[in-house]
């Protein structure tokens, strides 16, 4: 597969990826300058030019790092990583941010190093992961990849940042997963976590305990490996509860509302049910680009952020979620045949981790302003306004295109 | 197999799981959007709408009121009033506070307001109907502070007649509590304008007309952004005007010429129909000032009037009739045939009747001499009709006086009526005073319309207009209506035709001969038939009273009229001349043709005042 052009398009790596994210993109902004037009002024109204900006920078990035040869990156990774894991810790020092201590401020500027780890985590994984002599099979051999994650993972629960936490968990199990790592290794592995989500429900806690005891008697792992897992489930199932009173009371009325939103309508419940009514009112065609009341007149809250897809819905209708939809599945599809493509060990799982945290996003946004998922303040790649989370998705759209030219 | 190709194999099976869970996830999610967006798509648009838009409701214009000639009784003319969207309980007492200083609230007002609003948080709430023009351009000018205001027409009602007819007219006001959880009321919300008495209590129904309802679009906040045009929003329906048998121009009429300084009232009906010619009450009030909530002030001096200007003395207070009773024991008697127009009693009058141990008084202490119950109408002899009452004998008396209506009330078609009064049967007695705690003497005083009688001019004039008519007198009625005309009491004077005119005659006398009660105030042209009457009460002086008709052979006018305290001594009568002006007035304005040749008249006509009978 590899293109012996020489010319600029070339050096891109995949400009047919390229074109189609900044197209999405620029769908984005639009969508980010319909979200302004509020009745209430507000400095939304101006998201989309900071945007644009943002836009301009990431572009800049990209062109930088698609130059940047993975070999290059792979021996920088643990100095990337070792400063990411050191931003986190300042941000819990000295960060800010409205119910979190997520973001970092400097000479105007401000980030959040979640982002920063998340690039970095992968990187660090994939370089574990892509050696070829050392392959890890058994669960306790994970210990590496696993620790690699715990660091971030608890420095970002500590902000508390659930949604970030999350996609630590998703790269974790989507590099072990394209690393080859057995699939049942990798139940056995998240299995305790299942195990604290469902440990709020003793009855249905226990048919999942059941579930992993009769799977670890089917597949007889190692009696080791089996007796602790089988104990890491049953502290987890102990755990829950004494964990959920430490969650945050805002975190806790948003897991909550996703299970029911009329709990709490004028509160916390509000997103959700100003999020349905303004896509359920935009029927197949939409009320009209710009035009939709549930976002003009302020109902829909996070309209440029979080909800942003909300607005696609209540404005552009079906019609336009199918279109948005099928640019982001299409471009989804595109970085799994690079990753798929490429020959390397270390390559192939950067982008195949880029590939799982994006659909992610996309999933767990998506989803939130339908009710399939809770409301954990995830942003749609390419879309949400948010200028470092741009900035990132496409350094990572750069490293994608790296492996793409290099394959 | 090298291990670099196993990797690849092994990678290109996952891609493709990893592209099949892409792939469902997709579809899921599409799924979802399909739920909300093609099948929830109604339901989420009403939503949607529930979300942003306010009904506002416009009131209806109330229907005109208008008298028998077409004059104006009560109008709505535009004004402007002030409401506040539906907000958080905070923000809608900051905004009160801020209105407070333009439209001159009080704390108190505030809270009553603030009250209102939380019975019913979801719909706007009036704060004021009452509105200036300046007043409204003050809070527009200052709109961005206002922004839960919303200004909008308001019609208000005026009464141009004032209080020269409020006891007929009645008033609106602010419909309560006890009204909004009643049955007739239903449709009707908190701060919504109703008829509060008379014609406008009555009428409501009619004169109301149907609120419409606009739509405006809010944000989040609650605060307008804009009309919204629906195709829910209705126009309001303008109540029905209505046209009254009243004459407001014999009403202002009887308002003038009323005894300075007196209370009292006066009722004329049309004895053919029914209609209501005249119902003044006084004092009176002005109705407008109960528009848009009377104020404190006000409604104290109203309150605290010793001569209660809110009593309706045509229908709502009772008297004893005094000598214009005499006429129902004469009609009792020539039924029965107890005695005829010619009669003589056994006992001439020299002042008193003795009765058992006690002697029951003649109005004039030197007495009338012999005389026929012609006579004795003329003069008001109570010395014959005490007679002639236990002639009749109780029980006739009782049950005849019962199947004549003096028990209920006429059924006028405005509210407060009360029931007249008079003992059914010999129950009554017993009940009241015990078996043994009366005697058969009660006959005298309730043959001379004291005792245990009480009346409303009302049905006093309905007794008069059946004597008038000799048919079953029409229900009186306000609303001028073909179908009002048509309604009759249960009852006649069942009276042979011949026997009526004797009676007409000796009415006649009362008025037109010399001797005659009334002589001193007859009318110039038209022959008035009709009796005066004095009625003992323990508040003062007499009360005087007169009823009577005309023209007597042809009756287009029944009045009956009472003045307090009017009878301070035998040459005083003031309900007499009131009455007998109040007749002429509306003869003339009628175009009734005189029937009384003036060669015929002697002595000082309608000249003065005072003077006169009983």
């Amino acid at each position: 597969m590899r293109r012996h052009r020489s010319n600029l398009l070339a050096g891109l790596g995949d400009p047919a990826l390229l074109g189609a994210a900044l197209f999405i993109a620029l769908l984005g902004i639009a969508m980010i300058w319909s979200a302004g037009q509020v009745d209430i002024p507000s400095i939304v109204a101006g998201a989309w030019r900071r945007q644009l900006a943002w836009l301009f920078i990431s572009l800049a990035a990209f062109t930088v790092v698609v130059r940047v040869p993975m070999r290059w990156l792979e021996w920088a990774t643990p100095w990337i990583y070792a400063l990411a894991i050191l931003l986190l810790l300042l941000v819990l020092l000295v960060g800010s941010g409205p119910n979190t201590r997520s973001w970092l401020r400097f000479a105007g500027f401000s980030f959040q190093p979640a982002e920063l780890a998340k690039l970095a985590t992968i990187l660090m994984l994939a370089r574990i992961l892509g050696s070829k002599n050392d392959r890890p099979t058994g669960l306790f051999d994970l210990w590496k990849p696993v620790l690699v994650v715990v660091a971030p993972f608890l420095l970002v629960m500590a902000q508390p940042d659930l949604g970030s936490a999350l996609i630590f968990i998703v790269i974790l199990v989507s590099a072990l997963f394209w690393a080859g790592i057995p699939l049942f290794t990798i139940f056995m592995l998240v299995s305790p976590g299942v195990s604290l989500i469902l440990g709020f429900s003793a009855p249905v806690w226990g048919v999942w305990f059941v579930v992993v005891v009769i799977a670890l008697y089917l597949r007889r792992p190692f009696m080791a490996e089996a007796v602790s897992v089988a104990i890491a489930n049953l502290a987890a199932g102990a755990l829950a509860a004494p964990l959920w009173n430490r969650l945050a009371p805002y975190q806790q009325r948003r897991l909550l509302v996703f299970l029911d939103p009329d709990v709490d309508p004028r509160g916390a419940g509000w997103h959700l049910i100003q999020s349905k009514v303004a896509i359920g009112s935009g029927g197949v065609t939409g009320q009209g680009f710009g035009q939709g009341p549930q976002k003009r007149l302020a109902f829909l809250p996070e309209q440029h952020t979080d909800f942003i897809f909300s607005v696609v819905g209540e404005e552009l209708g079906l019609i336009g979620v199918l279109a948005f939809l099928t640019l982001l599945l299409w471009l989804l599809r595109r970085v799994l045949r690079i990753a798929t493509d490429s020959g390397q060990g270390f390559g192939s799982l950067v982008v195949f981790c880029f590939f799982a945290v994006w659909f992610a996003h996309l999933v767990i946004n998506v989803g939130m302003t339908v009710g399939l998922m809770p409301v954990t303040g995830l942003p749609l790649p390419l879309i949400s306004y948010g200028g470092s989370f741009l900035l990132t998705t496409f350094v990572g759209l750069a490293l994608v295109c790296r492996v793409a030219y290099e394959t | 197999m090298t291990g670099g190709e196993e990797v690849r194999l092994s990678r290109a099976r996952r891609a493709r799981a990893a592209a099949v869970v892409l792939v469902t996830v997709t579809l899921v999610l599409v799924g979802a959007f399909f739920r909300l967006q093609v099948l929830g798509g109604g339901t989420y648009e009403l939503q949607s709408r529930n979300n942003r838009l306010r009904p506002i409701p416009i009131p209806a214009a109330r229907g005109a009121i208008y008298d028998r000639n077409d004059e104006l009784l009560a109008e709505s003319i535009p004004g402007y009033s002030l409401s506040l969207l539906p907000a958080p309980p905070d923000s809608a007492h900051a905004t009160l506070q801020r209105l407070a200083p333009y439209l001159r609230m009080d704390s108190s007002s505030i809270e009553a307001i603030l009250e209102r609003r939380a019975r019913n948080p979801q719909l706007p709430v009036l704060v004021r109907d009452d509105l200036t023009f300046e007043q409204v351009a003050a809070v527009e000018e200052r709109r961005p502070e206002f922004r839960l205001v919303v200004i909008g027409t308001h019609p208000r009602r005026r009464y141009p007649a004032g209080s020269v007819a409020a006891h007929v007219i009645g008033y609106v006001g602010e419909i309560s509590e006890q009204e909004l959880d009643s049955d007739e009321f239903v449709e009707y919300e908190a701060g919504r304008v109703v008829g509060k008495q008379g014609i406008e209590r009555t009428y409501e129904s009619l004169l109301a007309g149907s609120a419409g309802t606009r739509y405006v679009e809010v944000n989040a906040r609650g605060s307008i952004v804009r009309e919204f045009p629906s195709d829910l929003a209705r126009s309001a329906e303008p109540g029905t005007d209505l046209k009254l048998t009243l004459d407001l121009e014999l009403q202002q009429f009887a308002d003038s010429i009323f005894p300075e300084g007196d209370v009292g009232g006066a009722v004329a009906l049309d004895p053919r129909n029914g209609e209501v010619l005249l119902l003044y009450s006084h004092p009176t009030f002005d109705p407008n000032l109960f528009v848009g909530g009377i104020s404190t002030e006000d409604w104290e001096a109203i309150r605290d009037d010793p001569g209660q200007p809110i009593l309706n003395r045509a229908t709502a207070a009772l008297y004893p009739p005094g000598s214009t009773w005499k006429l129902v024991l004469a009609a009792l008697a020539m039924r029965s045939g107890a005695a005829g127009i010619e009669t003589y009693m056994p006992t001439s009058c020299r002042g008193a009747l003795q009765y058992g141990r006690r002697p029951f008084r003649c109005w004039r202490p030197e007495g009338h001499g012999p005389l026929t119950m012609s006579g004795a109408i003329m003069e008001s002899c109570n010395v014959y009709f005490y007679q002639l009452g236990l002639r009749i004998g109780l029980d006739p008396l009782l049950a005849g006086v019962d199947g004549l209506g003096f028990n209920s009330v006429t059924g006028l078609d405005i509210p407060g009526e009360v029931s007249s009064r008079f003992p059914p049967s010999r129950d009554w007695y017993d009940r009241r005073f015990g078996r043994r705690g009366w005697t058969e003497s009660v006959i005298l005083n309730l043959s001379i319309g004291q005792g245990e009688t009480e009346q409303t001019l009302i049905r006093m004039a309905q007794f008069y207009s059946a004597l008038a008519t000799g048919q079953s007198p029409v229900v009186p009625h306000l609303l001028q209506s073909e179908l009002l005309e048509r309604v009759r009491e249960g009852w006649s004077l069942d009276l042979p035709e011949a026997r009526r005119l004797e009676l007409i005659e000796g009415l006649k006398r009362v008025v037109n001969e010399p001797g005659g009660t009334a002589y001193w105030h007859r009318p110039q042209e038209w022959t008035l038939a009709g009796k005066t009457g004095t009625s003992q009460n323990p508040h003062g002086e007499p009360h005087s009273w007169f009823v009577g008709f005309a023209p007597a052979d042809d009756p287009r006018i029944v009045i009956a009229a009472i003045v307090e305290n009017g009878h301070p001594d035998n040459q005083t009568s003031r309900a007499v001349p009131f009455a007998s002006q109040v007749v002429s007035r509306y003869l003339r304005n009628a175009g009734v043709p005189p029937d009384n040749p003036l060669e015929d008249a002697g002595g000082p006509v309608s000249a003065t005042l005072t003077g006169g009978g009983p």
